[in-house]
């Protein structure tokens, strides 16, 4: 019933009717995302108005509009929600324009990060693109670090018996050390042999992003079945060969599933390395000088600048295992 | 050497949790070079076992065997034997003609020798013109065409088939069971197959083992008196028939006797 006068029109338009369907193909799979985008925009609007309340009705007794309760004494003690429902003219009015907000609207989060990343210059301090690069290279320094010690430990997992039994429970046991905790140390000891800059960011970097790549890189090794293994013992083939031919190309999908993974760990490691230096470039270092100043507008975009890059790094994994994976024939 | 294996007394048990396992005793067996050898039994009667064991992938804990005069390992060395499992087992990420080069690679035959040898192993299973694809892009049957064209590459005299067809419908077996007896009169290779199919013991071999379980052990060794050359229809002749016929008691006689 709903569907005819649709699918009728599309029809009808001829050559643009193809356009038509796979514009209809295309809402198919974006509709259920864009419904929760709107959800998620909606609530996020929606806390605004008691979140911001206490500031708001401050504005609106300024500029002369009588709030309840008429003292900011007495309106301290109440909550964001109390206030808000106690003046829901006043709340509504002053909770998306805010200097401060404690929350800010979506619509100035996104203004805000529109104009750090498109309008300032990619070299100037307060361009967004400018911190991201800081924070993506030792990110991707990191990355790489760990990504070849994940593996190395993980060849060595899968062919000594001693390392299977001796680095697992360490492996396990160093993520559950608070990232937080360590990082400082990390900085400190390494300045306090000469290191200093990409290196120790990096190398928190690494710390998150290996274990992943360790715990999938083992799976993939051992994937091959017996069957597969007596294959190669037939033709007497080498540990190395066997390896190289046959548990490395096994391996691949696994890999790439924790690379996923490692890289956005790496990102996380590289931004929480720039808390404990007080460092003043990268987007960790946004982030600090937000909460210094209470600038939660400069915060909230700049953890969505961090969101951003993160899911561009993991899109571009994913791209790379695509190609790849089509290339070996193992992707449809 | 007037044997390409022999075993005499073999045993093998399996230590597990719930106690021994004898999965082979007391086993001798003689295969003259160009026999074709199945063996047949239900599951747990040691076939596959002694396949294995001639393969050197199992260590057998009694008795003697010998692979063309050598001990198994020292012939899996050798690379005397070609194997080829119920699973095609072809590498997804490799072309048919990359899968039956790999054991060529590991065994160091140079590049141009490689290709070479893996048109002419494609040509004998029939798949000429599948050497670019890969394997998921070829049926079940023609997969484990293209595992046997793998065994044929390296010219072991020996071929070693662990149940190759079992995992394939009727019609397609019968062809692959009729291309089968042509390769190897072709190539004279000695061949020992594992199989649970009366009609392809019979068809197929000039030496059939009835083997039993519980302990794993021979029952019975049938020279078949078919001839050499065999079309389908060899399978409705009165000969034929008797022959399967004295599968089928042997098979009974070990069950019965365990």
């Amino acid at each position: 019933m709903t569907d005819a006068p649709l699918s009728a029109s599309g029809a009808g338009i001829g050559r643009s009717g193809k356009v038509a369907l796979a514009f209809r193909g295309t809402m198919r799979t974006a509709l259920p995302i864009l419904a929760v985008v709107a959800a998620l925009v909606a609530l996020w609007y929606a806390a605004c108005l008691p979140m911001n309340a206490q500031q708001s009705t401050l504005l609106a007794e300024r500029a002369g509009v009588s709030v309840t309760p008429a003292t900011a004494a007495e309106r301290r003690d109440r909550s964001g929600l109390a206030l808000a429902f106690a003046n829901p003219g006043v709340a509504v009015e002053h909770a998306f324009a805010q200097e401060r907000p404690r929350l800010p609207a979506p619509h100035q989060v996104a203004a805000e990060l529109w104009d750090s990343v498109v309008d300032k210059r990619v070299t100037s301090r307060r361009s967004l693109v400018f911190h991201a690069g800081i924070t993506l290279a030792p990110t991707l320094l990191g990355f790489a670090i760990g990504s070849l010690l994940g593996i190395a430990l993980a060849v060595g997992i899968v062919h000594s018996r001693v390392m299977d039994l001796s680095v697992m429970p360490w492996a396990i046991a160093s993520q559950t050390i608070p990232i937080l905790a360590i990082a400082p140390m990390i900085i400190v000891v390494l300045n306090s042999v000469g290191i200093q800059g990409l290196l120790p960011k990096s190398i928190i970097s690494a710390y998150l992003s290996f274990f992943p790549v360790t715990v999938g890189m083992v799976k993939g090794l051992r994937a091959p079945g017996s069957a597969d293994l007596d294959l190669m013992r037939t033709w007497n083939a080498s540990r190395l060969r066997t390896f190289l031919s046959l548990r490395l190309p096994t391996s691949l999908p696994y890999l790439f599933a924790s690379l996923k993974i490692a890289i956005a760990a790496a990102l996380v490691g590289a931004i929480i390395g720039e808390l404990p230096t007080g460092a003043v470039r990268g987007l960790g270092a946004r982030l600090l000088a937000g909460s210094y100043y209470g600038q939660t507008i400069q915060i909230w975009s700049a953890l969505f600048g961090a969101a951003i890059v993160a899911a561009m790094l993991v899109a571009t994994i994913a791209l790379i295992e695509r190609i790849t994976l089509r290339r070996m024939g193992l992707a449809r | 050497m007037d044997t390409v294996v022999e075993a005499t007394g073999l045993d093998l048990t399996f230590r597990t949790a719930d106690g021994p396992v004898h999965a082979l005793r007391d086993v001798g067996l003689s295969v003259a070079p160009g026999e074709f050898v199945s063996f047949i039994g239900p599951s747990g009667c040691g076939k596959t076992t002694f396949l294995r064991c001639v393969a050197a992938l199992e260590t057998p804990t009694g008795g003697t065997l010998t692979v063309n005069g050598m001990t198994p390992d020292e012939a899996r060395r050798a690379r005397a034997y070609g194997y080829v499992f119920q699973a095609a087992g072809l590498y997804p990420w490799r072309t048919i003609e990359r899968n039956i080069t790999l054991p060529l690679e590991i065994m160091g035959f140079p590049r141009a020798e490689r290709r070479e040898r893996a048109a002419k192993a494609l040509d004998l299973v029939e798949l000429s013109g599948f050497a670019g694809k890969h394997p998921w892009q070829l049926s079940g049957g023609m997969q484990q065409r293209a595992s046997i064209a793998r065994a044929l590459a390296f010219d072991a005299d020996l071929l070693l088939m662990d149940e190759p067809f079992g995992a394939l419908d009727e019609i397609v077996r019968d062809r692959l069971n009729e291309e089968l007896l042509r390769l190897w009169d072709r190539t004279a290779k000695t061949i020992l197959f594992v199989t649970h199919s009366i009609p392809e013991a019979v068809y197929l071999s000039t030496k059939i083992v009835v083997m039993s379980p519980r302990p794993g052990r021979i029952t019975d060794v049938i020279d078949s008196p078919l001839p050499r050359d065999r079309p389908l229809d060899i399978r409705d002749t009165p000969e034929f028939l008797a022959v399967a016929h004295r599968v089928r008691e042997g098979l009974r006689d070990g069950v019965e006797a365990a």
